[in-house]
Order: C-alpha cells, then sequence, then structure tokens
C-alpha cells in the first residue's frame, strides 16, 4: 500500500523463521520487483532480419514497446532438419543484436540532407528556371560545379524537404539523359538477396530511364572466375548444413567463427560425429583453433600448396593405386578424357585448343554447332566419338537432330553408349615433349621464388595422331596434360616430372616448401587423407573457403588449385562433399522471379548492367596510374607481339568485340544516335554499326576522360561504396568526385610511363566527373559524408522486404515493425516519389524516345556460342561488324519518359507476352500473372498500365516476386523443370512435383521462414533427402555444367587463356604493384619504416553483421581503426601495442592503432576491411588530409583473362564473370606516427590553411 | 517587528523545517522510491573519494550525534551524571571543533573534487550544489561559534540553546525568545541548520535515513526470503 506504512508494521510483520531462527521469511511489499519486469515487458514482436549482406541471414524478434523499438532476440522457429542431422538454430549473433541501436542513433539520417553550396545555387537558378534548366545552369558553369564538388567529404550539409531533393534528382537525371544519354545515369547497389525489394526499387527506377545498374559480386573480388571458368556457374555451395554431412573439412582461408558465426555450429557438431579438420590460414585465425592441423602457408601461396596436395592425390589415387570410384567419377563429369590439339612450336609443342567435331572432315556428322562440340576417345572401341553434353548440344536444338541431347549420360551424339578414354598412354601412337609455362622461379620482393632454371619446362605426354580437315595432327587427353601440368613421373622419360615427393621438382610437396613454407610431410598427410577419405565415402571431403584467396591477382590459380583436388576426388556434386565457398549473400534464391521486378523486364528488355571493376577502372582513372605490364604477366610460350598495349585496351578490346558491357556504352547520346539514323532514314542498328565501322562513332570506352563520356550521375543505395568496397579510394575522391584526397603516386603523363594504345590520352586528367552523387542510407556512413544528396531511409525494421542466403535454404522476410522514423522513407517509397517527380520534371524535355541500347554476348544465351576457335577483331579488319556475333548485341528501346511512374508502379505487359526465364531455360509466365491481378489488383486508371497488375507497395513487389520465381511457386517450378528437361532429355520434374500446389505468400513468410522449392536455377537440391549442395543435380540428374564440355574442367582453351599460361592451374606468386619503392624513405618523419603486405579480412565487429560505427561492438573492440602487425616487424618499427600508426603508400595513406599480436605473421599486417573513416580518425601525416579507409592504399588491377567473352563458360553475365577488384597483392609502408593530429578546426579554415 | 521577525524564525520556521522534513520524508519515500539513494559517484571517479568521503562522513556524523545529544538531552540528565553546565560548554568545544575540523577537510576534498572533474561536474545536479555550499556555510558558522562561545564559558548560552530545542521539539511555548539575545553567528547557524532540514527531503540527504536504518541490518537472520 505505502512503502512507508509497510514498513510500520513491525508488531504485525508477518514472519516465519526456519533453519533456528538463522533465516526468516517475510512478508515485505515486492512491487518494486515490477520495474525490472517491465524492463521486459513489450507490446508486440515483429519478424525481421538484417539486410548487411551477412550470410547468417538470421530470423529475429523485434521487440516494440510503445511505438519503440527496444531490442531484438533470435527467432528460432526455422522449419526442422531430419532426424539425423542438427537444426539450423541457434542462429544469431551480437553483431545482429545490437542493431537496434542505429534507429535512435546519433548516426541516423533523420532528414533529406542536401550539400549546402549545392542547393543554394540550385535554389538561386530556380527562382528565374525550371528544374532541368536550374540545373544545367549550376552544373554546366564550371565555377560553380567545382564550388560544390570541391566540398564533397568536408561536411556542409543543410536539412531539405522530400519535394526539393526529389525535384533536384529528377532535374540532374533528366538533363543528364537529354544532353550525354541514359547510360550516364549509374546506380551502384549490392547483393539483391538482403533486400531483394529494396534494391529492385532503384535498378527498377534505372532499368525504365535507361541508367545503368552495376554489378558488384565482381567488384567485391568475392566472385571466384575459377567456378565460371570451371562450372560455367557463378557460384554455387553447400549449404552450412551439409558441413555436417561432411567427414573431412579444410577450412582454406575461411575463419568460420568469426565471419560464419550463425553457421559455426554445424562446423563443430561434424567434428563432435568424428569429421577431421585442417585449417589452412596464413595467420593464427580464429578458425586454427577448431581444427586439428593448422597449416600456415605463406600468403598468397596457397596455389603452390595446392598443386602439391594434387601432386600426391594425382599419383596415389590416380596412378599408383587408382581409386575406381575417382575415375569413374572424372570420366563422366570432367573434360580429363576430351582431346586438346598440340601444336607444334619449335623443337617441342604446347597444348593448345580443344579438338571439335568441326576439326574433322564431315564433322563426324554433327550439323549443329560442331565447332562446340569436343571430342574423346571412346576406350573399347578405340575411335574417337562426339559425347553428348558439350555446348554444342545445348542451342538450336532441332527435332531429330540434337533435340534432348544436352546431358551427360555416357553416350555418343548417335545415342550408342560409351565409355570414354581418360588416357592415351596405352594405345599412344607417340610419346611427345610439350611445354608447360612455368611462373615460380619469378623473383618478386618479399616472395621466395623456387627458380627450376627456365620458364618453361618441356615434360613428355603421350599423344595419338588424328586424322583432321586441316591435316593429320597429334591429340592428347586433358588427363594426360593435366598428369604431366603436376610433374608426375608416369615412366615415359623426359625431365621436370618427380619420382617421389621429395625431389624439389614443380609440383611436388618438396617444391612448395620454399615457396609456402609448409612442411613437406604436412602437405603429404593432408593430401592422401583428404583422398583417402573422399574415396571411401564417395565424395564426403569438403573444403570451406573465404574470400581471402579469392582477393589476389592471381586469385583464379589458388581457387583451380582448391577445386582441382575436389574435382579429381569425386567431391563436387556429393552430399557433404565439394566446394564451399562462402563469402556475401549471394544466393539470392528466386533470381528469375526477382530479376523481372527488378530490371523492369516486364516493360523493357534488355536492361543496361556493368561489371563495376572496369568501370571504376576506368572512370576513376585507376588506369592512368596502372603500373603492371602486360609483359608481367603474359605465358613465356605466348608471342608478346600478338598481346601489346595496358591492361586498359585489353578491355577497350574486350567491350568492342562485346565480351564485357560498356556504360557509358557509345561516344555519343544513344538518344542523338537513334535521332540521327531517322533523319538518315536507318534503323538505328546499322546506322551505328556504319558509324562505327567508319570511325565517326567510337565507343565511349576509347575515350573515357572526355567530358561526354563522364558517368554523370550516381545513386549509391544499401552500400557503403565509399567507405568500405571502393578500391582505390583516394582516386575516386580525386577524379570521379574532384575533392580532397591523398593520391600520393604521378599518372602516366607526368611519370613518361607508357600510354595505353587504344584510349585516348588527355594531359590533364579530370576532376569532379560526377555531378551528382545520391546515397540512400538510414545512418551517416562514408559515402554518406561525399555524397551530394542523402536520403534518409528506412532500417531493416521499418520496412517489408525479403531475404535469403546461400547458408540456409530459408526464405523469411523483413517487416515493418515501426514505421520510418524522422522522415525516413523506405527505398521502395524514395524510388517511387523520384519516378514520380521524373515523371513530372521531364514533360518538355523528353517525350517517347528512341535509344539504341548495346549488351554483350552474354552467357546461358546463343549469343555465348559466338566466337569459337579464335579471336577476331573488327576493328582491326579481322572480321566484319557483325551485332551479336563479333561485336555487342544492339537493341533499339523505346522509352516512355512521362509515363515512368505508371511502369514503375504495375507489371508490364511483357511478362504475360514473352514469359520469363534464368540460366539458358524459358516459360510461359501466364497464369502467374493472372494470379498477380487478382492478388494486387489491377490498374484502372487509363494509360499505359491500365489493366497490368498493381505494384504499389513493398508488399506488392514482393508478392511479384515470390509469385513469378520458381522458388517459391511450385507450379512455376514444375514448369521450369519441364522446360529443362525438353533440352536435356530427360525428365527432371519429380524433383519439383511434390511441392506443385505450394505457393509462398509474403504473409507465409512473416508467419515462419519457408524452406524454397528445388529449381534448375539452382544446381543443388532442397528436399527431405538430401541438404542443398552444389552440382547435385549435374551429378545426380546428369544436367551438364554449363560449359563448353558440358563437364566440370581442369583446361580451359580460350586463346587469352593459353597466352596468359592459364590454360591449366599453375602457381604464379604475387604481382608486384611497384607502390611502395618510389615513396619509401621520402616522406620520413623519424621514425623507422618497415614494409608489409596489406591483408583485409574480415572482422570480429562488424562487416556483413554490422557497420564500424556501431558503438556497442565498438566498446568490444578498441573503439576505431586499427591495424595488425606481428611482435617482430613492430620490434623492428619502434612500434608498441596501441600506438598510433600511419600505413602508406603511392595510393594513400591510412592512420590507425596499433594492434601488436603473435596472432600475425612477420612480413604482412591485417587491417579489417570497412572500418569507417567517421570514428576516430585523425589526420594523416602523408597527406595533410583525415586519414583515408583500408582501401586508401589499394588500387584496382584488372586482369585480361577476366575479360574473355563470348565463349561458352567464359561469357559475360551480370555478376557472373568479369574483371574483379583485387587487392592483396598490395604493399604499406608502416611506421609510428610522430604527430597525432585531429584536424577538428573548421572546414574552413582547415581548407585555408592547406590551400 | 523584531519580536516578530524572532518569532516567525526561531518560534514558527522550525515548525514548517522539520514538517516539511518528516512529511516530505515520507512522501519521498512512498512516491519516488527510484530517488531514494546516496546518488555516490564512485563509479565515475574515485579520485579524492575515499579520503574525502571518509573525513567528512567521520565529521558530519560526530558533529550530528554532538548535536543530538548536546541539545536534546534534558538538562536533569547531565545534573544526574555531574556534568555541568560549563563543563559541557568545553566538551561541546573541543569535540565539535575537532570533528568539525575532520569534517571541513573531507568536504574541501569533496568539493574540490567536483569542481575539478569534468564527469563528476557535468552528472552534478544543482540541488547537490545547494547541499554542498549549504553544508560548507554551515560548518564555517558552527565553527565560528567556538569563540564566541569561549566569551561563556560557563555553558549559559548552551543552555538557552538547549532549552529552546527541547522547548521546540515538546511543542512548548516561549522557545524563540529564549535566544532573541544570542549572538548573530549563532542565529545564522540556527537558520541554517533549519533550512538543512527544509532541503532534506529534495536532495541526496534522505540517504541519511536509509543509512540509519541499515544498523538495522546488523541485527537481522542470516538469510531473508521475502515471501511471495
Amino acid at each position: 500500500m505505502s512503502h512507508f506504512l509497510d514498513r510500520l508494521m513491525f508488531f504485525s510483520r508477518e514472519t516465519q523463521e526456519f533453519a533456528d531462527g538463522y533465516g526468516v521469511v517475510t512478508r515485505e511489499d515486492r512491487t518494486w520487483e515490477d520495474g525490472y519486469r517491465n524492463r521486459w515487458q513489450h507490446d508486440k514482436v515483429v519478424r525481421s532480419t538484417h539486410g548487411t549482406n551477412c550470410t547468417g541471414s538470421c530470423s529475429w524478434k523485434i521487440y516494440v514497446k510503445g511505438g519503440v523499438v527496444t531490442w531484438e532476440t533470435q527467432q528460432t522457429d526455422y522449419p526442422r532438419t531430419r532426424p539425423d542431422m542438427p537444426n539450423h538454430e541457434p542462429r544469431g549473433c551480437s553483431r545482429g543484436a545490437s542493431y537496434s541501436w542505429y534507429l535512435y542513433s546519433a548516426n541516423r539520417v533523420k532528414y533529406p540532407m542536401v550539400r549546402g553550396r549545392l542547393v543554394k545555387l540550385y535554389r538561386e537558378a530556380r527562382r528565374a528556371l525550371g528544374p532541368v534548366e536550374a540545373w544545367a545552369s549550376v552544373v554546366e558553369d564550371p565555377e560553380k560545379a567545382k564550388s560544390y564538388k570541391s566540398r564533397r567529404g568536408l561536411g556542409g550539409f543543410v536539412r531539405s524537404t522530400w519535394d526539393e531533393v526529389t525535384e533536384m534528382i529528377a532535374a540532374a537525371n533528366v538533363y543528364t539523359i537529354k544532353r550525354y544519354g541514359p547510360d550516364r545515369v549509374i546506380g551502384f547497389s549490392p547483393i539483391p538477396a538482403m533486400s531483394m525489394v529494396s534494391y529492385a526499387a532503384g535498378s527498377r527506377y534505372l532499368s525504365l530511364i535507361g541508367g545503368v545498374c552495376m554489378s558488384f559480386y565482381d567488384w567485391y573480388c568475392d566472385l571466384p572466375p575459377a567456378s565460371p571458368q570451371i562450372w560455367g556457374e557463378q557460384t554455387d555451395v553447400p549449404e552450412s548444413a551439409d558441413w555436417y554431412n561432411s567427414n573431412f573439412i579444410i577450412a582454406w582461408g575461411s575463419n568460420v567463427p568469426q565471419t560464419r558465426t550463425p553457421d559455426a555450429h554445424f562446423f563443430t557438431e561434424v567434428r563432435y560425429k568424428g569429421a577431421k579438420v585442417v585449417a589452412v590460414t596464413p595467420d593464427y585465425a580464429e578458425v586454427s583453433k577448431l581444427a586439428d592441423l593448422w597449416l600456415h602457408p605463406k600468403q598468397g601461396t596457397d596455389a603452390a600448396l595446392a598443386m602439391a596436395m594434387g601432386h600426391v592425390i594425382l599419383k596415389e589415387f590416380h596412378l599408383d593405386r587408382p581409386s575406381q570410384y575417382f575415375r569413374d567419377y572424372v570420366r563422366q563429369y570432367t573434360d580429363f578424357p576430351m582431346l586438346v590439339r598440340l601444336a607444334k612450336r619449335g623443337g617441342h609443342y604446347v597444348a593448345d585448343r580443344f579438338v571439335r567435331a568441326s576439326d574433322f572432315a564431315g564433322a563426324l556428322g554433327q550439323a549443329n554447332n560442331p565447332e562446340w562440340k569436343t571430342v574423346a576417345f571412346d576406350e573399347a572401341a578405340n575411335r574417337v566419338v562426339v559425347p553428348t553434353g558439350s555446348i554444342g548440344f545445348r542451342w538450336n536444338q532441332k527435332e531429330g537432330e540434337d533435340q534432348g541431347k544436352w546431358n551427360i549420360e555416357e553416350k555418343e551424339a548417335g545415342g550408342a553408349p560409351t565409355k570414354l578414354a581418360l588416357s592415351l598412354v596405352e594405345g599412344r601412337d607417340e610419346v611427345v615433349p610439350v611445354a608447360f609455362p612455368y611462373f615460380g622461379g619469378i623473383r618478386v620482393e618479399h616472395f621466395q621464388a623456387n627458380d627450376q632454371g627456365s620458364d618453361v619446362l618441356v615434360r613428355n605426354v603421350p599423344a595419338r595422331k588424328l586424322q583432321l580437315a586441316d591435316g593429320e595432327t597429334l591429340v592428347a587427353t586433358v588427363f594426360d596434360l593435366t598428369i604431366a601440368n603436376y610433374g608426375i613421373d608416369r615412366g615415359l622419360g623426359g625431365g621436370h616430372v618427380a619420382k617421389s615427393f621429395d625431389e624439389d621438382v614443380p609440383y611436388t610437396p618438396k617444391w612448395q616448401e620454399s615457396i609456402t613454407g609448409v612442411p613437406a610431410d604436412q602437405v603429404i598427410t593432408v593430401a592422401r587423407q583428404f583422398a583417402d577419405n573422399a574415396h571411401k565415402t564417395q565424395g564426403r571431403s569438403m573444403v570451406i573457403i573465404g574470400a581471402a584467396m579469392n582477393h589476389w591477382y592471381h586469385s583464379d590459380m589458388n581457387y583451380r588449385g582448391v577445386i582441382n583436388l575436389l574435382v579429381m576426388c569425386g567431391c563436387v556434386g556429393q552430399s557433404g562433399g565439394g566446394w564451399a565457398h562462402y563469402v556475401g549473400q549471394e544466393k539470392l534464391r528466386p533470381q528469375t522471379g526477382w530479376t523481372a521486378l527488378a530490371f523492369a523486364l516486364d516493360w523493357h528488355r534488355p536492361p543496361r548492367q556493368q561489371n563495376s571493376t572496369s568501370f571504376f577502372y576506368n572512370h576513376t582513372d585507376q588506369w592512368r596510374y596502372e603500373k603492371l605490364t602486360v609483359r608481367e604477366i603474359l605465358s613465356p610460350l605466348a608471342d608478346p607481339g600478338e598481346f601489346t598495349g595496358s591492361l586498359i585496351d585489353f578491355n577497350v578490346r574486350a567491350e568492342r568485340m562485346g565480351w564485357l558491357p560498356s556504360a557509358p556504352q557509345l561516344g555519343k547520346n544513344p538518344i542523338e544516335v537513334a535521332k540521327e539514323a531517322a533523319s538518315a532514314g536507318m534503323d538505328p542498328k546499322d546506322y551505328a554499326v556504319n558509324a562505327l565501322k567508319a570511325g565517326t562513332l567510337r565507343m565511349a570506352c576509347e575515350d573515357p576522360d572526355n567530358p561526354a563520356n563522364f558517368p554523370r550521375n550516381l545513386f549509391v543505395w544499401r552500400s557503403n561504396l565509399l567507405g568500405s568496397s571502393g578500391k582505390g579510394h583516394e582516386y575516386f575522391l580525386k577524379h570521379l568526385l574532384g575533392t580532397q584526397n591523398g593520391v600520393q603516386g604521378k599518372d602516366l603523363g607526368a611519370e613518361g610511363g607508357a600510354r595505353p594504345q587504344e584510349v585516348v590520352w588527355r594531359e590533364q586528367a579530370p576532376e569532379g566527373k560526377l555531378d551528382l552523387l545520391v546515397t540512400l542510407d538510414f545512418r551517416m556512413s562514408t559515402t554518406c559524408l561525399y555524397s551530394d544528396i542523402v536520403l534518409p531511409t528506412a532500417t531493416w525494421y521499418e520496412k517489408n522486404d525479403l531475404n535469403t542466403s546461400d547458408m540456409h535454404p530459408f526464405i523469411h522476410p523483413l517487416t515493418q515493425a515501426v514505421d520510418p522514423v524522422w522522415e525516413a522513407r523506405s527505398d521502395w517509397e524514395i524510388y517511387k516519389a523520384i519516378a514520380k517527380k521524373f515523371s513530372e520534371v521531364c514533360v518538355g524535355h523528353l517525350g517517347v524516345e528512341k535509344e539504341l541500347v548495346l549488351t554483350p554476348l552474354m552467357h546461358d544465351t546463343p549469343a555465348e556460342l559466338a566466337q569459337p576457335l579464335g579471336v577476331k577483331e573488327w576493328k582491326k579488319g579481322e572480321v566484319d561488324l557483325v551485332p551479336g556475333k563479333t561485336a555487342p548485341v544492339m537493341t533499339v528501346i523505346e522509352r516512355d519518359y512521362p509515363n515512368t511512374y505508371r511502369k514503375f508502379t504495375s507489371l508490364g505487359p511483357l511478362m504475360a507476352k514473352v514469359g520469363n526465364g534464368g540460366k539458358g531455360i524459358a516459360w510461359n509466365t501466364e497464369r502467374e500473372v493472372e494470379n498477380l491481378a487478382r492478388l494486387n489488383y489491377t490498374v484502372t486508371e487509363d494509360g499505359v498500365a491500365k489493366g497490368q497488375p498493381r505494384i504499389e507497395t513493398d508488399i506488392d513487389a514482393s508478392e511479384v516476386i515470390l509469385m513469378l520465381a520458381p522458388e517459391t511457386n511450385g507450379e512455376v517450378a514444375v514448369k521450369a523443370w519441364e522446360a529443362l528437361s525438353k533440352v536435356t532429355g530427360r525428365s527432371h520434374v519429380h524433383l519439383a512435383l511434390p511441392k506443385e500446389e505450394e505457393k509462398l505468400r509474403f504473409r507465409d513468410l512473416v508467419a515462419q521462414p519457408r524452406k524454397i522449392i528445388s529449381s534448375p536455377t539452382w544446381s543443388g537440391l532442397e528436399s527431405e533427402h538430401v541438404s542443398y549442395n552444389a552440382g547435385y543435380t549435374n551429378v545426380h540428374e546428369l544436367i551438364p555444367w554449363r560449359t563448353l564440355t558440358g563437364r566440370q574442367q581442369f583446361y580451359q582453351d580460350h586463346k587469352w587463356m593459353l597466352a596468359f599460361g592459364e590454360a591449366m592451374c599453375v602457381y604464379k606468386p604475387p604481382v608486384d604493384l611497384k607502390t611502395v619503392a618510389p615513396i619509401r624513405g621520402k616522406k620520413p618523419n623519424g621514425n623507422p619504416e618497415v614494409v608489409l603486405n596489406f591483408i583485409t579480412p574480415h572482422q570480429k565487429w562488424g562487416i556483413h553483421s554490422t557497420y564500424t560505427d556501431n558503438l556497442l561492438m565498438l566498446t568490444l573492440s578498441r573503439g576505431g581503426p586499427i591495424i595488425w602487425i606481428s611482435e617482430t616487424d613492430a620490434r623492428k618499427a619502434g612500434i608498441a601495442d596501441n600506438d598510433w600508426i600511419e600505413a602508406y603508400n603511392l595510393n594513400g595513406a591510412i592512420v590507425a592503432r596499433a594492434v601488436v599480436s603473435q596472432r600475425v605473421n612477420e612480413g604482412m599486417c591485417l587491417m579489417y576491411h570497412a572500418q569507417e573513416k567517421i570514428v576516430n580518425t585523425p589526420g594523416s601525416e602523408i597527406t595533410g588530409s583525415r586519414g583515408g579507409i583500408h582501401n586508401s592504399v589499394t588500387r584496382a588491377v584488372t586482369k585480361p583473362t577476366h575479360m574473355i567473352g563470348g565463349y561458352a563458360q567464359l561469357s559475360y553475365g551480370f555478376n557472373y564473370y568479369g574483371t574483379i577488384g583485387t587487392n592483396r597483392d598490395e604493399f604499406v609502408v608502416i611506421r609510428k606516427m610522430k604527430t597525432v593530429d585531429w584536424l577538428d578546426a573548421p572546414a574552413e579554415a582547415a581548407a585555408e590553411a592547406h590551400g | 517587528m523584531a519580536d516578530y521577525m524572532n518569532q516567525l524564525v526561531f518560534g514558527i520556521y522550525p515548525y514548517v523545517a522539520l514538517s516539511v522534513f518528516l512529511i516530505g520524508s515520507v512522501i519521498r519515500f512512498d512516491r519516488e522510491q527510484y530517488t531514494w539513494k546516496s546518488d555516490s559517484s564512485q563509479l565515475l571517479a574515485r579520485a579524492q573519494l575515499r579520503l574525502g568521503s571518509n573525513l567528512f562522513h567521520i565529521g558530519i556524523l560526530g558533529i550530528f550525534f554532538g548535536h543530538l545529544v548536546g541539545l536534546l538531552t534534558p538538562i536533569p540528565v547531565w545534573h544526574a551524571l555531574g556534568v555541568s553546565a560549563g563543563a559541557k560548554q568545553i566538551l561541546a568545544m573541543v569535540a565539535g571543533g575537532v570533528f568539525g575540523v575532520v569534517m571541513l577537510v573531507g568536504l574541501a576534498l569533496l568539493i574540490h573534487r567536483r569542481l575539478t572533474l569534468p564527469r563528476i561536474r557535468a552528472t552534478t545536479k544543482a540541488m547537490d550544489w545547494v547541499v554542498l555550499w549549504l553544508l560548507l556555510a554551515q560548518l564555517l558558522l558552527g565553527l565560528a561559534t567556538i569563540p564566541v562561545s569561549g566569551q561563556h564559558l560557563d555553558g549559559s548560552e548552551m543552555v538557552k540553546f538547549m532549552t529552546w530545542a527541547q522547548r521546540i521539539v515538546t511543542f512548548q511555548g516561549g522557545a524563540a525568545e529564549l535566544v532573541a539575545g544570542a549572538s548573530p553567528i549563532f542565529k545564522l547557524h540556527l537558520v541554517l541548520g533549519m533550512t538543512i532540514f527544509l532541503v532534506f527531503p529534495f536532495s541526496r540527504l534522505v540517504h541519511i535515513w536509509s543509512g540509519f536504518a541499515a544498523v538495522f541490518y546488523a541485527l537481522r537472520p542470516y538469510q531473508v526470503v521475502r515471501g511471495r
């Protein structure tokens, strides 16, 4: 009743004594305890998740109290696995559990913000002018443009209104489209799987207006090019539950407990079941403590280790005591039996391209695509056969000819069964000397070379003679070439082969010792056990691999080395086996349903998509500083005269030949091109072809520094491009943004270096190419700070969206627990508002416009058969310019600009008219469109969208995805499998029939996460019998891999692959980027300097799970940027733990605190990825401006083999193939700082002080 | 007018102060349980606290009990114990002086700490300053009374104050007249003393109640279990 009176009840106090009076039970008031009870009371619990590119993709309970999100806890209601397996839950981690902090934190972007100087100029101009004219008057005046561009990143935001910022954005877009072309409007947003609708909002808007959507997987360097090369698959991996089915796991550069926290329980659980676990990491990463054995090769030399393991396995399990399982597997599922031409080169031979049916007189009876059909020897019949399944069988199938023959049954084209010969050693005609390129002897500072006296190793290979149309030719199988490549002596004589593992011959365990530092006996043990387990369990050996090894310039070699092990042991496509490459949330499970919505395929096809690495390399002018020459990476067997020019020249050639996409595309506004064609009375395509041939029209890539070819507007959403993935950060600041930057080096012009051949060199490098940078975010990230307009977006607890991951088979939602706070809006609503404003503002400037869209020769389309057998350039007159064959595909598209908003908010007619599909399979989708019309209702308003299903809200958009995708609509899954069955000639519908009636709706997912339905978009199955495992349907349903041979390829026969020495896997040391020597010792501060390899792994407190400005997580770390260094290097440089240090090279500088740790190897330093420069970052002694981010010392470097296109699996696909943003070969100078200057004077004063 | 003021300040004000003190304490205890605390800043900064707080508390407890016993013990009891007014006066001056100096050192440390440490200063509420400065002023006044008392070593003045206090608490009339002629220093000391009672329920001083109540902790059984 009353706290006071209660205490006065001294005489009537009810007490009970116990324990002889030592204890007493009182009856005192306990209502105060409610305070603690109320702390955990809440009004409602809402299901959501964190759209942060975290493979965990955990479902969370969001607690709301009084309209405020209070905290979150882990959901536990995932559908169960099977009786013999652990369940997926518990899932979650401290990063996820601290997310609700962001909603009400000081970092929250609360209102639309705009750069003060820009909005002042715009408002002034707007008094007299319309929006588009006002925008033009600002950006076309160099003084005015510079006045705001040069302030980017230096503060100066003012609050604006939604009405004003959307008008500015619309005006900028309209002006850019009208003046420069729609392909000058760019959008960067990554990882649709983390919030599909939010991604789709921006990409739908951009695709409708003809803008460009940028890739991310390749740019992040998470895309392993080895995967498309070997499998024709972007990336497909087992779910984490499948780890539990394994018996031997190598965690190779993957720090499972730290970066896959919610899934790590499967890793420990399978150890209780008896699996052996080996960790391979250069540093003592957290995963090492979970392993039975820790191998620590020197960073960047993993390929040498993998090659040595391959040497052991091939020798012991394929030659000495062949495993029947392995032999059967490689015979049916790999290119080992395929024949390769040997070309005479002086006194020896070199392995050339695959023999094709077309090489024979009469093409072995193949009329359809004979140049795309590889051949092999039949073991018994001793004759050449054309096995089914190669890519020539895939396209242009006709009744009676190739219909239903794209499969990997052991049959030849005629239908007769065949057993292919793996080796020609038995029936050989000759043993011939074949030259193999050797790169292990290249001397690179800081790495140990193993010089074998020559960069060409000649080894004996068994060969047979074939009578081909162009004469008698020697051929060998890929198996025989591979055995030779691995340096195994099989009694054929000749040099450079080893009889025992102790010989120092490439690629023996002994040989790798000097390079990697791993003892040979450990290599032999691990390889032997790995293979022995795979042999006994039919493939249950697995490699979990992170992107770490993929971030090296020669990432393909690291990855191919490892994948080769898995393939030669028959592990790929088997439960508990295979290649488990985990990076971000790559697996957008309902992909084909989403693509239609995201790229507005319901209104226009094709969309514009661009590979980001090439784009940023070109447009941030990083190519102007390129120091890596092609000569350094070319194979000693290639003719250097044929491969001249610098890296950007190769990119330009690739774009012209239709290999890689372009953005901007033509050196002229594509709307103008269409107009000129119309006035010339020509089809725009013919007009463009003529103009390109005549040279009156050029590709934009040939002159990236021409103001006509600048990317003008850039949208960034769901991304921290400038604080995280932007390799060459300082070059972004200098050239793209035109603001304060830390670039230390001079460009090739100033240095007198060799200039590119294909690209116009402009003496004055442009600064500030972008007119407008718009970022949507809920927190003031580094990217926001450099933007012109920052739009406050809804957090993951304030919007409705969808989320999937490759780590588990569920699809689950983000849902709106509370309305977006302050003036924030969901991404869907923001782009809808921009689309609406655009439709108003464009009137009078843009109407119904025709334009020309260029698309590369895409993978999984017939265009991937465009360029067989050789490389011919139309530009050099080697071949005629034929769009879609020798050059990009050209399509004329009509855009109805004033109707952009109507198109945005309704599902267009093409879905019903043309259908839907993906990965080369197409199906009719009329019924789904009908269903959507009934579910979302139709547009009643007159206009282009009348009668079409509505897409007003984010939930409407989710329903479109769920309805159209086979993974969430059983009926579509059955149709998709039926469509595939026609091509493979095998019935696959049994995989989806049991779920035909299942249709997942958004609210179903809100009720509980749901397992997806198996679909042919993916190579694994989700069923009651197996866990999801990549390649499973290839092996068990005999669906070919989408490669040239239809099989997993050890051999890559494209001309450029041969030229760069990567026909087969080899060890290549890291490349020398030459960024340290010119600056080392040049800017002394009195402290000793050390040169260290700069490694940027993923951290414990952020990245892929939260951001590095979350105070709750920062409290658990050191609260700001840190760089880990070894005790030895720290001693050399006189650095103590927690000292402020600076890391720098020609690219720029970073300041951070030192973490001195035994964990780190001498010679390297670790700076965790994406530590925000907005938290606790003082000024740099080198640059005089604020210390940068981890990418301040990196620069993107492209690799020509990643530019190959129009060639089966080596064809472009968005996020599938293309140049990747490598960064691990970089070195930095590290030294202790003398003065730590926080630069906390006002920006104006500081700017004056620094001029 | 002088009588009026005297009656108001020494006859009525004591009751106002005591009423606010008692009723205010009860209300605060009942309604604002979460504010009933000493508001210790030990978590924020330990510097100077150990020495300052201990000296301060030793000093003030000595003075508090000195005043309590000295003022409210009926004079016949003193007679019975054989303590003369003069002796008691000396005792009061010596003990009060010693404890006063101890408290002064402690209080000075605490005030210095509160002024100089930014975190402490930032978390200090206005009422904390009121209490601190009030205590300091009261202490200085108290120490200043020692020389005044030195002029009345027979204890006659002291007896007047004792009688005043006892009349106030026993609701007898004529209390105010007793102190009408006292030295202004004493008068000020009395006014401030009553004011401390007045602000008591609104400040962190409420922890004194709990401090005394905590004595019972020593008397409880080893294990106390709260019933449902």
